[in-house]
Parts: C-alpha cells; structure tokens; sequence
C-alpha cells in the first residue's frame, strides 16, 4: 500500500536561516570565534596590500631614477687602489660609445661649519666634494629650493647642499642667500638638494664646483667617484669595458656598481620580512579555525535538543550537519570579510601615511576570503558530523 | 462503525474512520547492555484515524520508547509497524525522515522552541523539512495559531511566553499540514494544573475537530478523560480501554 514518499527537502533560504541561528542566538561568542579569523585575514591582506604599495612606489621610484646609471669608485679593498681614480678618467669615460652623461666627483680635504665660530672638528659628519655641473641631471636629482651650481658662478665661493646636510647646517631655504664657513671662507648656499635615492652619501655633502675648489680650497681636481648615464640596452656592456677603460693598467682597482641595484635587493629583503608576517598571519588563521571548531563542537552538545527537534520535524543526518557547517562557514566568511575591510583599512590609513599608492592586490583579497571558505569547511566537518551522529531519540529524553 | 479489535465495546465522541492509521505487530525493542534492557515486549496495537489514545503507565514503563517506535525515530528491534500506510521495515533512514516531515507531528514535554525566533516562525518550523517556501508556511502556521488561540501572540518571540502558551505553540507547530498522527510524550509534564488542563482542552478540541492524536502520560486523571486508554507496565499492554460513552452512538 505504499505510495512513494517525496524526500524531506530544506529550502535554500531555509538552510540559511537555519544555520545563521546559532549565529543569532549568541552572538558575543560568535563574533569571539570569528575574531582569529579576522586577524589572521587582516594580518594577511595587509602584509600583501603593504607590500605591493610599497613596491609599487619602489617601482615608481626606480622608474623615476632610471636603472640605466652606472657608478665608478676606486676600488676599496685592502692593499688596492689610493682611494683615487686617474685624472682622465672623465674624459676616457665619456669616449664610450653608448655612455650619454658623466659626471664626477671629487674628495675636498675640508670642512664646513654653519659659523667660524664653530670649533674644527665638529663638522656634523658633512663632507665637501667638488662635483661637475651636469651632476644633478646625470643623477635625475631635484633641487628643493634654489640653483644647482652652474657654469656662471663656477668660480665664486658658492655652495649646494645636500638635504641633511642642509638640516645640520641649519639651512632652511637655499635661495636664501645664507653664509657657511667652509674651508677659511665664507661661501654662499645657492641651493640645496632634494634626497636622493641612488646616492645617498651626496645627502650628508656640501657640493663645489671644481673651479670654486681649485682656487679656493686648493684641491687638485682627481676625481673619486664618477656617475655614468648609458643608454639602456647597452648597460651591462657598458658596465664591462668601464674598468678597462678608466684604468688600463689595474682594472682590477676600479669597482663599476649600480645604484638601483641597492634599491632592488632591498626590496628582495623586505620579501623575507614579508613572507615572515604571511607565515604568521597563516598560524592565526590556522589558531582561528581551530576556535571556530571549539565553538562549533560546544554548541552541538548545547543544541542537541534542537537537534532532536529538528530530527522529529523530518530532517536528515544531511540537513542536520549542513546546518552546522554553514554555521561554520558563514561564521569564517564573516570573519573573511572582516579580515579583508581591516587589513584594506590598515594598508589604506598605512600607505597614505606614507604617500604612496594604495594598493590591495586581487590575489590578497580572493586568497583571503578562500582560506577563510577553506578554513570554515575544515573546521566545521567534525562538529557537523557530530551534530549528524546525536542520536534523536537520546536528545529528545534529555531534559 | 465497525468494532476494533479491543476489549470492550467501541464507541467514541467522534466518529472513527476505518483508515488505519498506526499498526504496531507484535514489536519488541531492546537496548543492548549487560544485561539488555527490553523496554518494549511484544506489543499489538491499532489506531484509527480520528481516535484520541492515552497511553498511561508508571515511569520506566516503556511509553517514551513506545513514541519514539511509533514516530519513527527509532525502529523496533522485531515486529512490525506501520505509520500512515508506509511499512517502517521498508523505508530507509531519508525516507523515515520524509514521513516524520509529513505525516506525524511530535509534541514534546520540554516544548523544544527555538530561541530567537517568533511564535509564527516556530510554528512554521512544522513544515520546514518539506521543503515548503516560508511565506507559504506562514499562512499555514497562521491558521494553526488560530486553532490553538494564539494568533494574537503571533510576533512574540516563542521561548519568552509562558508555559501554557508555548506548549500551545508547540502543539500548533505539530498541527500545521495536518499529519495523519500527533504523537505527544508528557505534554502537560512541564505545566502548572491550570495551563496543562488548557492543553489537555486543546487536545480533546483538536481530536474533536478530527485530528488522530496518542498522549503519553502517567497522569490516570488525565488519560481516564481521552476516549481510549492503553496502559503499559513493563513494556507490555496490560488495558486497552474505550471509554463507552452514555447516550452515544452505540
Ligand atoms: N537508550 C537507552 N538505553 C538503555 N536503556 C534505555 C534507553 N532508553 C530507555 N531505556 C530503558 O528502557 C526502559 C523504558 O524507558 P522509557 O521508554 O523512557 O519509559 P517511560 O517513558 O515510560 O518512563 C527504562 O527501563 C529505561 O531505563
Ligand atoms: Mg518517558
């Protein structure tokens, strides 16, 4: 006499409502579960988001300073070299064939203090070089107020400064027309410079020309370091013949670097350091799952009335455990989504601190919110097969 | 009318269908231990559509496992049952789960609301593993509500009224789709004298408007009122009475 009997079916909207009771019901500790999840998600997107902004600015600066400069120094190693490169390395240099710009630099034996007063010695760690007129261009640097030196003063007691160099003199404006005591002269500061990036030591110097260090400071003119701007496509070439060509006889005395190369292998360790907060953002993800499982596995044992209850209204084992594990899931999305908007938040509120372009990669945001998916399933399979194996009738007796 | 196979003369304040709608046959159900507990043994029993059972004994008789047989959330250890015409042996877990869906309605002793939700929502909880839409739901448990005269109570949230209530609320939840039996274990256990003679009201109102319903109690006063009594001891039917009512259909 048996007429087929239709299977018991859960409503999709009702699979959902059925599992966001929990989440409704107790909510303090819902939201405690979920916090691990946030963090761990947070932790994640942001160290990512931070990483691509910054190197997005990196990028952007790179791109600015061009990669396309080569730096000549006499090499520095024991027993090699007098610290100095030959007189007519300039000159030998810009025979190059691809080379487009060069600039030299030069080690004046003086100081320079912000008053005679000041006694010898206290010079705040600034250094005076003689440097080329074209110095700032090969170098892409910028001024931040005043004029680089330039042929027409080339050989009054004019001074450039670089930006902490500027700071520790006191200089605020180099148009200023402000005095320093340099050498046993009083030189004017024309200018002072921006930072710049791929030649740091140039910030902590108080820049003359060669004609100004000739007559004033009795320097001899041989150049110490020497910036090269080469087309790009011939870059590694042009970095090849360099030694030999700014020193025939000891090439081996001549170290040919790039500047942005620095930059770059900063980067490459900003990475490790990354890859080191990803690793722990993944154990808080990891110590968020297992607090969703906790939670979830309590409040099986709590609801097994409930369980019962819904057993006697016709649900299956399947309806009973995957209301329990789109508890779990809702619960590690919410704490995904959670993750998401405050670690977007701190790269936002961090990189604009910083002045650099907010940046919140896809993949940061898809790979968080799948592991908290990910996470919400693993987690919430053990208390959803324990919720499935209470026994209605054992549930349905207690009291 | 035909009679029932029973030991007195049938007859009922409402008229009994000839549709079976609960056939137990010689069933046994033991719990496995050292030693077993066998807290049903042997069992026969009928119940007609529209007919109003109390099943009455002492604690540790067997009722609750008897329910528990009957409504399909266990299965006898031997013997036979059927429930709205479905053969238990021959259905698998999904398809017990279906026929408790559809064809029975459970009232429990400690109610078994869910917090959070609404007197409405609870009662359309009834029909939620039907697979039913929830605003349809809702009109039934609307018209459900009525029937057990807590429409005005509708919105309230389920688990903060009182005693009475939410056992009224329950039995509405067990009420909506009108499933062929209503099995209730100690409904009127958790309940003061006042609230639980509402109920027991509610029950005979409901059985009168021809609803079949089994009422497990160990309350004599109680069961003496329902038209058929079984009682138990020891997991065996030692009565099995229908109230012959004077000045009825004979
Ligand atoms: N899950 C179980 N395991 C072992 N024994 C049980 C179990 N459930 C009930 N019993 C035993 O079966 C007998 C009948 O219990 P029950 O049906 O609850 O009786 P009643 O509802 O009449 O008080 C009792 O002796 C009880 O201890
Ligand atoms: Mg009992």
């Amino acid at each position: 006499m048996n007429v087929s009997l239709e299977p018991s079916r859960l409503a999709p909207a009702d699979m959902m409502r059925a599992s966001l009771i929990g989440l409704r019901t107790r909510r303090l500790r819902s939201i405690l579960s979920g916090l691990g999840i946030v963090i761990g998600i947070a932790a994640m997107v942001g160290v990512l988001g931070l990483s691509e902004s910054s190197k997005s600015d990196l990028l952007a600066q790179l791109d600015q300073l061009g990669t396309n400069m080569l730096r000549i120094e006499a090499g520095s190693g024991i027993g090699i070299g007098t610290g100095e490169l030959p007189e007519d390395s300039t000159a030998m240099v810009s025979r190059v064939g691809p080379v487009e710009q060069v600039a030299s630099i030069s080690e004046v034996e003086s100081s320079v203090y912000r008053t005679d007063l000041v006694p010898e010695g206290q010079t705040g760690g600034i250094t005076v070089k003689a440097v080329d007129a074209n110095l700032l261009a090969t170098l892409q640097g910028q001024m931040a107020s005043g004029i680089f030196l330039d042929e027409a003063a080339s050989d009054l007691p004019v001074v450039v400064l670089g930006s902490v160099a500027a700071e520790r003199l006191g200089v605020t404006d180099g148009a200023g027309g402000t005095v320093v005591w340099l050498g046993n002269e009083w030189f004017s500061v024309v200018g002072v410079m921006d930072t710049l990036d791929l030649s740091p030591d140039l910030d902590r110097a108080a820049l003359v020309s060669y004609s100004t260090a000739e007559e004033f400071l009795d320097h001899d003119g041989v150049p110490s370091t020497i910036y090269v701007r080469s087309d790009p496509d011939d870059i590694d070439a042009v970095r090849s013949v360099l030694p030999a060509t700014v020193n025939p006889e000891n090439p081996d005395e001549v170290e040919v670097t790039r500047p942005s190369d620095a930059l770059e292998a900063k980067e490459a360790a900003d990475q490790a350091f990354t890859n080191l907060l990803l690793g722990l953002g993944a154990v808080a993800l990891l110590v968020g799952g297992v607090g969703i499982a906790n939670v979830m596995v309590i409040s099986v044992l709590e609801r097994r009335g409930e369980i019962g209850l819904r057993r006697a209204l016709g649900a299956t084992k399947g309806h009973i455990s995957i209301q329990f594990l789109g508890e779990s899931l809702i619960l590690a999305t919410l704490g995904g989504l959670g993750g998401v908007a405050l670690g977007s938040a701190v790269t936002a509120a961090y990189a604009w601190s910083q002045g650099w372009d907010v940046l919140i990669p896809t993949v940061a945001v898809v790979g968080g919110l799948s592991a908290a998916l990910i996470i919400g399933v693993v987690a919430g399979l053990y208390p959803a097969m324990r919720a499935a194996r209470v026994s209605p009738t054992e549930a349905l007796r207690t009291l | 009318m035909s009679p029932t196979a029973s030991t007195s003369t049938p007859t009922t304040p409402v008229p009994i269908n000839e549709r079976t709608v609960l056939a137990l046959s010689n069933v046994t159900k033991s719990y496995p231990g050292t030693p077993p507990v066998h807290a049903i043994r042997g069992l026969d029993l009928d119940i007609r559509a529209g007919e109003l059972v109390a099943i009455v004994g002492p604690s540790g008789s067997g009722k609750s496992t008897l329910l528990h047989v009957i409504g399909t959330l266990d299965r006898a250890t031997s013997g036979t049952v059927s429930v709205a015409g479905y053969d238990v042996d021959d259905l698998n877990d999904k398809q017990l789960s279906s026929l408790r869906s559809r064809h029975i309605g459970f009232v429990f002793q400690q109610f078994f609301l869910l917090a959070g939700e609404t007197a409405l929502d609870n009662v359309a909880d009834g029909l939620l593993y039907t697979g039913m839409a929830l605003s349809h739901r809702r009109v039934l448990a609307k018209q459900a509500l009525d029937q057990v005269g807590l429409a005005h109570r509708m919105s309230h949230e389920a688990t903060k009224l009182s005693g009475g209530e939410r056992q009224r609320v329950a039995i509405a939840r067990a009420l909506i789709g009108s499933p062929d039996i209503i099995l209730a274990d100690e409904p009127t256990g958790n309940l003061d004298s006042k609230s639980g003679e509402d109920v027991v009201r509610l029950i005979e109102n409901l059985n009168a408007d021809g609803t079949t319903i089994v009422v497990i109690t160990h309350d004599h006063e109680i069961a003496a009122r329902f038209p058929r009594r079984v009682s138990l001891l020891d997991g065996r039917i030692v009565e099995d009475t229908r109230l012959v009512e004077t000045g009825g259909m004979q």
